[in-house]
Parts: C-alpha cells; sequence; structure tokens
C-alpha cells in the first residue's frame, strides 16, 4: 500500500481505458474545425514537452524511477530524455546544485532556446534544503527563473508526475504573446539574461 | 628489523633533539609537533632515512584552535611508510595572523592539491606552492569558511527567521 499522499487519496475513476487529450473549443462544421491558434499551439506544446534531467543526486534516482516503465513519464509526451539543452523545453533540476555548480546550470539554460520552462525538484533545489551552508546555492531560482516548484526531500515519483503536470498547464495556456512582452523582458534582466 | 614508535622517537630525537615537541601516541600512532619552520627538514629526514623512509604523504589538512593564541592553525601530515606499512602523524602550529607554512610540494607531489585545500578552507599560506589558489570553492569567495569565526549557514538569505531556526 503505497503512502497516502494527496496524488493517491482521492479516488479518480477512470474515464475511459485509453487517456486521449481533449481538443481545444471551437466551432466545428462540416469539413473544418476553427479555434484560436494559441490553443492549438499550447496543445502541441504541451503533450510534446522535451526534458532535460539535470540530475546531481537522489532526486535524480527519484526521476529514473519516474522514467521506468511503472510511473511512466513517457505518458506525458516526453518520451525523449533530451542531454542536449538546445532542442529540450523544460530543464529539470533535481538535486542539490552547489555554488560552484551554478554558472553550469545558467549555462544549460542559456543554451535552451525559447520558449523553455524550468522545473526544481525537490528542497534542494528549491531552496537549499537542509543544506543551508556556504557552499550550496540556496535555490536554484537565485540563478534562473523556476516555473514549477515539487516539494519532497527527495519527492515521490507521483509528486513529479503533479510538478510535471502543472508545467504541463502553464506551458498549454500560455499566451504567444508573453515571452516577447515587457513584464518577461524585466523577469530575464533580473537575472542578468538578455 | 620491523618498526616501533620507540625507534622513530629515539632517530627523531638524535636527529633533532629538544626541537620536537608534544609527544604522544593516541590509538598507538606516534604523534609529534615541531617549529613551523622545521616543517620540511623534519619531512626530509623521514623522506630520506633508509630506515624511516616515510615516502607517502596521506593526508595534509589543518585544523582551527581559536583559543589557542599565537599557534591557533594546526597543519597536520600523516606520513605512511609503504615498506613497512607504519603511519606516524606530524603536526606543525601557525599564528592565524601570519599563517606562512613552507610548502612540502618538493617532496611530495601529491602535497600539491592537500596544500590547496587547506589554503582554500583555513587560509594556510603554504610558501614555495606552485599554484596556491582555491580549488574546491568558487573562486571568488572571500573567505576561509572552516575557519570557526565564521558561521556554517549561507550568509545571503533573507527568507530565513533565526529565530524560527533555534538560532539568534
Amino acid at each position: 500500500m503505497p503512502r497516502p499522499v494527496q496524488y493517491n487519496i482521492t479516488d479518480k475513476p477512470l474515464e475511459s481505458p485509453i487517456g486521449m487529450v481533449e481538443g481545444p473549443p471551437g466551432f466545428t462544421g462540416e469539413g473544418f474545425f476553427a479555434s484560436k491558434l494559441s490553443d492549438v499551439v499550447g496543445l502541441a506544446r504541451k503533450n510534446s514537452i522535451w526534458p532535460l534531467p539535470f540530475a546531481t543526486s537522489c532526486c535524480g534516482i527519484e526521476f529514473m524511477a519516474l522514467m521506468g516503465s511503472h510511473y511512466d513519464l513517457a505518458r506525458f509526451g516526453s518520451e525523449r530524455v533530451s542531454f542536449s539543452p538546445r532542442q529540450c523545453d523544460l530543464l529539470m533540476v533535481m538535486g542539490t546544485i552547489a555554488k560552484k555548480m551554478a554558472p553550469i546550470v545558467k549555462q544549460v539554460y542559456l543554451q535552451m532556446a525559447e520558449p523553455r520552462w524550468v522545473l526544481a525538484m525537490g528542497a534542494c533545489a528549491s531552496s537549499g534544503g537542509i543544506f543551508d551552508t556556504y557552499s550550496v546555492l540556496q535555490g536554484i531560482d537565485q540563478i534562473i527563473p523556476v516555473d514549477v516548484y515539487v516539494p519532497g526531500c527527495p519527492p515521490r515519483p507521483e509528486a513529479v508526475l503533479d510538478g510535471f503536470m502543472k508545467v504541463q498547464d502553464l506551458v498549454g495556456k500560455e499566451s504567444l504573446r508573453r515571452r516577447n512582452s515587457e513584464r518577461y523582458k524585466e523577469l530575464m534582466e533580473s537575472y542578468g539574461i538578455q | 628489523m620491523a618498526l616501533s614508535n620507540e625507534i622513530i622517537k629515539r632517530k627523531l630525537s638524535e636527529k633533532f633533539g629538544e626541537e620536537l615537541t608534544g609527544w604522544e601516541e593516541p590509538y598507538n600512532m606516534l604523534t609529534f609537533s615541531s617549529q613551523k619552520d622545521l616543517n620540511l627538514k623534519v619531512l626530509q629526514f623521514l623522506y630520506d632515512d633508509t630506515e624511516l623512509q616515510f615516502r607517502f604523504l596521506t593526508d595534509l589538512c589543518a585544523v582551527h584552535y581559536p583559543q589557542k593564541k599565537g599557534e591557533e592553525l594546526a597543519v597536520v601530515y600523516h606520513l605512511h611508510n609503504l615498506v613497512d606499512n607504519f603511519r606516524i602523524r606530524f603536526k606543525v602550529y601557525t599564528d592565524i595572523n601570519n599563517p606562512d607554512v613552507f610548502s612540502a610540494t618538493a617532496l611530495y607531489a601529491a602535497a600539491n592539491w592537500m596544500e590547496r585545500e587547506t589554503f582554500d578552507f583555513y587560509g594556510v599560506n603554504f610558501i614555495g606552492h606552485p599554484n596556491l589558489k582555491r580549488i574546491l570553492n568558487v573562486d571568488d569567495m572571500e573567505y576561509f569558511p572552516m575557519r570557526k569565526e565564521f558561521p556554517l549557514e549561507d550568509q545571503t538569505r533573507l527568507d530565513k527567521d533565526d529565530e524560527m531556526f533555534g538560532r539568534n
């Protein structure tokens, strides 16, 4: 019996044996379907996120379980875990980031093409965790902007799946203009990224 | 003839006399110390002597004793005789305001990185080291984190309320 956490105590009946992604709301007629471009782009993006695992410690081991057949992140369209930042959409930082490692995380982030998202997995990546010490970065949000934080030490794979679905939500609902907005530029500038 | 603590102590005393002090044998490991400007002479003797031949530097590190005025920093050498499988420990003490100690890199190549580490964490200035710069910490760190006057915690955080963590 798994430990009761919010991901498994709420009983969710299966809607159908095979999960299918809902289409965006739109207007259907004979031979055509009209919808918003942003909805279609969001739908395509959120179901084909390529994660880049940046795993430095025990959270990385949980991530390996997540990629394995039991939890199977591939169900969410992330079959392809890429180790090339230039082709990835989601940077998953998992584990303690030492201050000496910080420039490397930032470089990996800079090498990713827009639009890009970041998920901080576990207490260490989110806040430094138990390592409140001179050599450890106190949360990766000191060097790069983070979209979703997954709490836990380490989080269970279900928790990462939940975080991943939160990322999918963000990706699906993101306005196509967000990355050109002043506010986004300000955010990037606050991290010294132009 | 196999080595023993008595033989080593006798040979060192014949050579250096009263210069070596602090003889101890915690857990049967011979430990002694000398003035810091003698460290290379002692190490060289331990290395060259045909009977002692301590030719392997197992470890080199420092210890900070804030209460010992004038000899706050101890530099500790762990030496190993690989022929007789025998180990000893040798210490020199230095003033924290003048932490200059001669580098053992000419004698033991292994001392290179260990002295860099000792410099990195304690600020011991090894004279004669070929490349004395930080090795483990970030290059722009401005202090020596293992010295006891510096708190362990990261001082850049603003979101941690010390009272909630039982600190003040």
